[in-house]
């Protein structure tokens, strides 16, 4: 059988790429099957693709751009004989051995296989939803917030993610809505901190949003109370959505071990529960969620693959023995 | 820059649209959109497969605010596509080139 190879990654975020840069060092020559191009965190990169300062990221003392940071993991496992394809697989199946990955029409076989296809942000599920997307409800605030100069707009959601774009839209709009549905917030201290301090910032406690006003452009979101019932109608020209995430694992349904989210669940280390498929990043962790925790667990899914690698017979090369010379 | 795209001003805009006599992709733009940038070179390559069937423009909407609010444009990268002198399709958001042949597909 030719080119089987040590192994795929599935996905390019900090675990994949992090999982890249130990495997292409160990000599497995990996393959990265990076995704496809798309204004969601569900692309080449991943989520931070779409952030502007990563603070936390240690090592860097003033921060750094997070595409910047990316475009680093992806050109240093590049150096070490990374090979890239920008496509998203297609399917896969985990049941033969050497295992099959699709792209399309391209199939690639590979001994082991880490997925680190990460998680992407949450919709809302609202009427018109999708059909605003660049008519006042955004995917990217990196992307969008210019086009707010003094508008008024409104972030959903708690977290840090939602207190970070918050603070970051208050740059170009007058006025940010944070409409979240508790009293208290789960983001961290100093995030919380910058966006009470922030004068442009209002918090819309107790509240969700239940209809997005608008035909051909956003006009307003109606917000229903939690407490009482009440509901009102906030005038705004744009929406960014920040409510959590779902993980990006609908390609291994029925496949591999997921919790009742969707998560996958990963055993001693990063093992699934298929022999030699290894998960990294967050699409096995929604507690942590932090690019250093995927770039952590992805440098443990290339030592779990290059080990588990290396106990097996080498099949591949015995399949391979010329029978037709 | 690739051969076959070109940048547009708001005010060749206008002019350029109406004498245009093959389709016009207008790629509205800026330096500090991620997905914009990434989405540029297969925009390259598409113009230069495509040549005498349509011509890509980018619009940096740093620069030319006019436009972008002209044709509300709210979210970056967008396409709009031009046949005609008529604003005749709106694709929003970065795509892998497969799916932007796609909605060109009418076009080409």
């Amino acid at each position: 059988m030719k080119d089987v190879r040590d192994v795929i990654i599935i996905g390019s975020g900090p675990a994949g790429l992090t999982a890249a840069i130990y495997t292409a060092r160990a000599n497995l020559r990996p393959l990265v099957i990076e995704g496809e191009l798309s204004s969601t965190g569900d692309q080449p990169g991943g989520q931070l693709m779409l952030t502007t300062e990563v603070e936390n990221f240690p090592g860097f003392i003033d921060g750094i751009q997070g595409p910047a940071l990316m475009g680093n993991f992806r050109a240093q496992a590049a150096r070490f004989g990374a090979e890239f394809l920008t496509e998203k697989v297609t399917r896969v199946d985990l049941s033969v051995r050497p295992f099959l990955v699709e792209v399309g029409d391209l199939a690639f076989r590979a001994r082991a296989v880490i997925v680190s296809t990460g998680a992407k942000s949450k919709m809302l599920g609202l009427e018109n939803e999708i059909k605003l997307i660049g008519h006042g409800v955004s995917t990217c605030a990196t992307c969008d917030g210019f086009f707010f100069k003094g508008e008024t707009i409104a972030v959903v959601g708690g977290g840090d993610s939602a207190l970070e774009e918050a603070t970051f839209l208050t740059k170009f709009a007058s006025k940010v809505y944070v409409i979240h549905r508790r009293d208290s917030l789960r983001a961290s201290k100093i995030m919380q901190e910058r966006a009470f301090k922030n004068e442009r910032v209002e918090f819309v406690w107790d509240s969700v949003p239940v209809e997005l006003v608008g035909d051909t452009m956003l006009e307003g979101v109606k917000v229903r109370n939690v407490k009482t019932g009440e509901e009102t109608v906030l005038e705004i020209a744009g929406l960014f959505v920040a409510i959590g995430h779902v993980p990006n694992t609908s390609l291994f349904v029925g496949q591999l071990d997921m919790d009742e989210n969707g998560y996958l669940v990963t055993t001693t280390g990063s093992r699934t529960n298929v022999d030699g498929v290894f998960a990294a990043g967050d699409v096995a962790d929604h507690v942590y969620r932090q690019a250093i925790t995927a770039a952590g667990t992805g440098c443990m899914s290339a030592i779990d693959a290059e080990r588990w690698l290396e106990s097996q017979p080498h099949e591949a090369e015995i399949l391979e023995t010329p029978t037709e010379w | 820059m690739a051969e076959g795209v070109d940048v547009l001003t708001d005010s060749t805009f206008e002019e350029e649209v109406a004498g245009a006599d093959v389709t016009m992709v207008v790629d509205f733009w800026a330096e500090w959109c991620g997905p914009c940038r990434m989405v540029a070179p297969l925009l390259d390559q598409i113009a230069a497969e495509n040549e005498g069937k349509l011509r890509i423009w980018k619009l940096n909407v740093d620069d030319n605010p006019v436009s972008a609010r002209k044709y509300q444009v709210m979210s970056i990268p967008t396409l709009l596509v031009f046949k005609d002198g008529v604003a005749k399709k709106r694709i929003v958001g970065a795509k892998a080139k497969a799916a932007l042949l796609n909605d060109l597909s009418e076009f080409l």
